[in-house]
């Protein structure tokens, strides 16, 4: 008999509000941080990591936090990577059950004061075209242009695979 | 080069897209199919694929269940390998018991990933097979499967694809039993695990 989807009762509104919030999170992330904290004028960057990619797998997500604790905003413009022939800057969701993706060709705005969140699900810098594997253990190196800051250099460690579920709960979820 | 108001602009406009995106696949595509009362089941239609077992993946596959179908690509920075950890979690959880249960990935994207490629990649995770073909018949098992999938253009000239992102689970028959959504609570997921594969 066929019974209906319970799952993809979608809340436009409420979903937006997430993304936001994951846009905008007030307040450290009390996540494990692998990755020695970053500080370049203003900025501070934190708890960076990628995963170890499965094998084939072309693209992989990279992730970090960016906290902007200066007066004036600035704007992650770009990213880049040795790792891959392309690095950009994208945004996910999970909407009614679909994943979407999109590029943000023009960068991600961190306005004065407030920190921005790169997570799985969420915000992320993509590479595409990758040159090898991401092995557990390593580290991806990557260069961030910023608008005001420059360029800052950082080393996303590369983290085992992990059931989402898992890595959940780690972020205090449910 | 200073951001002028209008990038800033420009990437407002990029998010807004996102949900205008999201809420529209879902109510001009997913909802109508998953609403869809034409009395077609879900996995039944004449799609024939190749696993990459070195079986066809036709609807008579279901009928060697229980089965766990998912849809995705290889070109999947997060929720492909994510839903595939999950899996085998899942299997953990299951102990012994994960053997009944078939597990296939089937490509969104048959124009990149072919059977071969698509092997190694579902490999990572014990006895799972990794399903493609033709465009054509992907685009059959689509709407057997009530399954939305989109390309989408990326500025270096590749694309990304939009897809449904759950699992749908079929008894041992290969009548629909219930669909475990991403990043679905454990618990609730082994309950219907157990209860298909205790069934
Ligand atoms: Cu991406």
């Amino acid at each position: 008999m066929f019974r209906p989807f319970g799952l993809p009762k979608v809340k436009p509104m409420k979903t937006k509000m997430k993304l936001l919030a994951a846009l905008v999170a007030l307040g450290a992330p009390a996540m494990a941080d692998d990755m020695a904290p970053v500080t370049q004028d203003t900025l501070t960057l934190t708890d960076g990591y990628a995963y170890a990619t499965l094998p084939n797998q072309p693209v992989a997500g990279g992730f970090l936090t960016i906290a902007n604790g200066g007066e004036a905003d600035d704007h992650l413009v770009a990213a880049a990577s040795d790792i891959a022939g392309v690095t950009q800057i994208h945004a996910m969701m999970m909407d009614g059950g679909v994943m979407v993706m999109r590029e943000l060709a023009d960068g991600l705005p961190l306005p004065a004061g407030e920190t921005v969140v790169l997570q799985s699900g969420g915000l992320h810098l993509m590479f595409m075209q990758l040159n090898g594997p991401l092995v557990a253990g390593e580290t991806v190196a990557v260069t961030l242009r910023f608008e005001n800051a420059g360029e800052v250099a950082i080393d996303l460690p590369i983290r085992k695979k992990m059931a989402g579920g898992m890595d959940h709960s780690a972020t205090g979820g449910h | 080069m200073a951001a002028t108001t209008q990038t800033k602009m420009r990437t407002a406009i990029a998010i807004g897209c996102l949900f205008a995106s999201a809420a529209l696949i879902w109510f001009a595509w997913v909802k109508p199919m998953l609403e869809d009362t034409s009395g077609v089941d879900f996995g039944r239609g004449d799609y024939i694929l190749q696993g990459s077992d070195g079986q066809p993946f036709t609807q008579q596959t279901l009928k060697n269940g229980p089965t766990a179908v998912f849809f995705g690509f290889t070109h999947c920075p997060d929720v492909c390998p994510t839903t595939l950890a999950d899996i085998a979690l899942w299997q953990d959880e299951l102990g012994p018991a994960a053997d009944n249960l078939q597990v296939y990935f089937v490509t969104v994207d048959p124009e990149r990933d072919t059977v071969d490629l698509l092997g190694d990649y579902v490999g990572w995770v014990d006895g799972v097979v990794g399903v493609s073909g033709s465009v054509a018949e992907i685009e059959k098992a689509k709407k057997a499967f009530r399954i939305f999938s989109r390309k989408v253009p990326l500025s270096d000239g590749g694309y990304s694809m939009d897809h449904s992102a759950y699992v749908m689970l079929f008894d041992k028959r290969g009548e629909f039993f219930e669909p475990i959504g991403y990043q679905e609570d454990l618990n609730r997921v082994m309950a219907k695990l157990n209860r298909l594969l205790g069934g």
